[in-house]
């Protein structure tokens, strides 16, 4: 199972990625092999604002469905089209082309993107998956 | 893995839906060995379980098998079960994991004159599924597998193992069941699963997840989705089960010819679903915005490429149906039951 050095995650198993003003999310390795086969991935729409902790789109695999969660607050600039014709991308490279959508982040007072306090390293997140058994 | 009646199982092994295309399109092994085995022995064990079960299992001819189905006195299921006639006086009843301790207790109740012994703990089960399923189990055992007709079975070696091999499975596919004696099972399931296929690999193996959505699109009932205590045959759709033309009195009889005549209350209809979030066990249909059933069983059709579920509705199957999917009503189209059935 991979945990990216340099992403942000979740405790609902997202990951983030900051460019600027611009967070990238997708889930986890952990969460792709936790979900099974992806099936279906009901994203945002662009221009929508997103809250973090709130649910803002499904993860539809063979057995379950998940509720996915923006880790940020802000707009939705980009969702990822190829989903709809291959959700299994989030099996197959959940952190590249299995990411879900980009969300333009406010800036905090130092002119960075305000990220929420909550949000894990990779060391704490992989913690936090194998306290997860 | 999963806890799944107390047995450690694997839900996938890699990809379910890749496992799932293997079943449809070569052969994959599953190992079911959770499943439960009851041997009913004896000279009376083909009258004795004419009495415990709603099937005539005493017409069956040993190397046969019959699907059945164990009922409470008033008449609800309280497992189905596929039980095979292996010789002339023994009969082994597989039992579904989380029902082998009801159906072990309700045959030593129900039984007399036949022995009843609970074999699950030393019997392995291996099943080999799929279209090429004969022709991948053939180098492995002596037996004339193309003599073995769709339910019926044989006592050979499989990979020089003793072995019970029946033309049975819960796939909608062509297939195999192997039982062996436990301590033999590791030594079976490497040979196959090593064993050369057209692409030159092994048989893959797979889990309960693809084993669900196989027999859901094979239009299977699955106990404690289809069937249960508060429903009775006739009401699965699964009458033809129940043996009212048998001699003698069974259990559930009385109650069972009640129900044989009336109307029942629901029907189990197939849905395909228009959209593509997938409806799941529990889940309102509708027709015009009310209510009128259920959804018993819902899952991504590898074969369909759509949702598809099974539901209880009450009354007719004709109309047009919705399913709330949280909160969200999706057209579904109404079909005939298997979703897929295999080219013969």
């Amino acid at each position: 199972m991979s945990v990216p050095a340099e992403l942000r995650y979740t405790e609902e198993h997202e990951w983030v990625s900051v460019d600027g003003d611009t967070a990238s999310v997708g889930v986890t390795d952990y969460a792709a092999q936790s979900l099974g086969d992806v099936v279906f991935v009901s994203l945002p729409t662009v221009g929508a604002s997103v809250a973090a902790g709130e649910p803002c789109g499904e993860v539809e695999s063979t057995k379950s469905v998940s509720d996915l969660y923006s880790p940020v607050d802000g707009e939705v600039t980009e969702v990822n089209e190829d989903l709809n014709d291959d959700p299994g991308l989030v099996n197959a490279e959940p952190y590249g082309a299995g990411w879900m959508f980009r969300v333009r982040v406010a800036a905090g007072a130092d002119g960075e993107a305000a990220l929420p306090a909550g949000l894990l390293s990779a060391t704490e997140y992989e913690e936090l998956t194998k306290s997860a058994g | 893995m999963t806890d799944f009646a107390g047995w450690l199982m694997p839900l996938r092994y890699r990809s379910e839906t890749a496992e799932h295309n293997a079943v449809r399109s070569d052969a994959a092994l599953f190992d079911l060995s959770h499943m439960g085995e009851i041997a009913v022995t004896g000279a009376g064990a083909g009258e004795a379980l004419d009495y415990a079960l709603t099937g005539w299992l005493s017409k069956l001819v040993p190397g046969r098998a019959r699907y059945t189905m164990l009922c409470a006195p008033d008449g609800g299921v309280l497992d189905d079960l596929v039980v095979y006639r292996q010789a002339e006086d023994r009969y082994l009843v597989i039992a579904n994991a989380a029902n082998t301790p009801v159906v072990l207790d309700e045959l030593q109740r129900r039984i007399s004159g036949a022995g009843v012994t609970d074999e699950t703990g030393v019997t392995a089960l291996i099943a080999i599924q799929g279209p090429n399923a004969q022709a991948r189990l053939t180098p492995f055992t002596p037996l004339a597998l193309s003599s073995i007709p769709y339910y019926a079975g044989a006592y050979g070696d499989v990979a020089g193992r003793p072995a019970w091999v029946a033309r049975t499975g819960y796939t909608g596919e062509d297939g195999f069941e192997i039982f062996c004696a436990a301590g033999d099972a590791e030594h079976i399931w490497t040979a196959l699963a090593d064993s050369e296929g057209p692409a030159g690999a092994g048989l893959p193996a797979a889990g309960l997840a693809a084993r669900d959505t196989l027999r859901l699109e094979a239009g299977m009932p699955l106990y404690g989705n289809e069937l249960g205590p508060d429903m009775t045959p006739y009401e699965a759709g699964l009458g033809r089960v129940v043996r009212l033309d048998k001699p003698g009195d069974f259990v559930g009889r009385a109650e069972l010819a009640e129900h044989a005549a009336e109307t029942p209350r629901h029907s189990l209809i197939g849905l395909i679903s228009q959209s593509r979030r997938v409806p799941r066990h529990g889940y309102a249909v509708l027709t015009e915005g009310k209510q009128v059933g259920a959804v018993t069983s819902g899952a991504p059709s590898p074969t369909l490429g759509k949702p598809i579920a099974m539901a209880y509705i009450e009354g007719t199957r004709e109309g047009s149906f919705w399913i709330d999917i949280r909160g969200r009503q999706e057209p579904a189209e109404l079909t005939e039951l298997p979703f897929y059935r295999r080219s013969k």
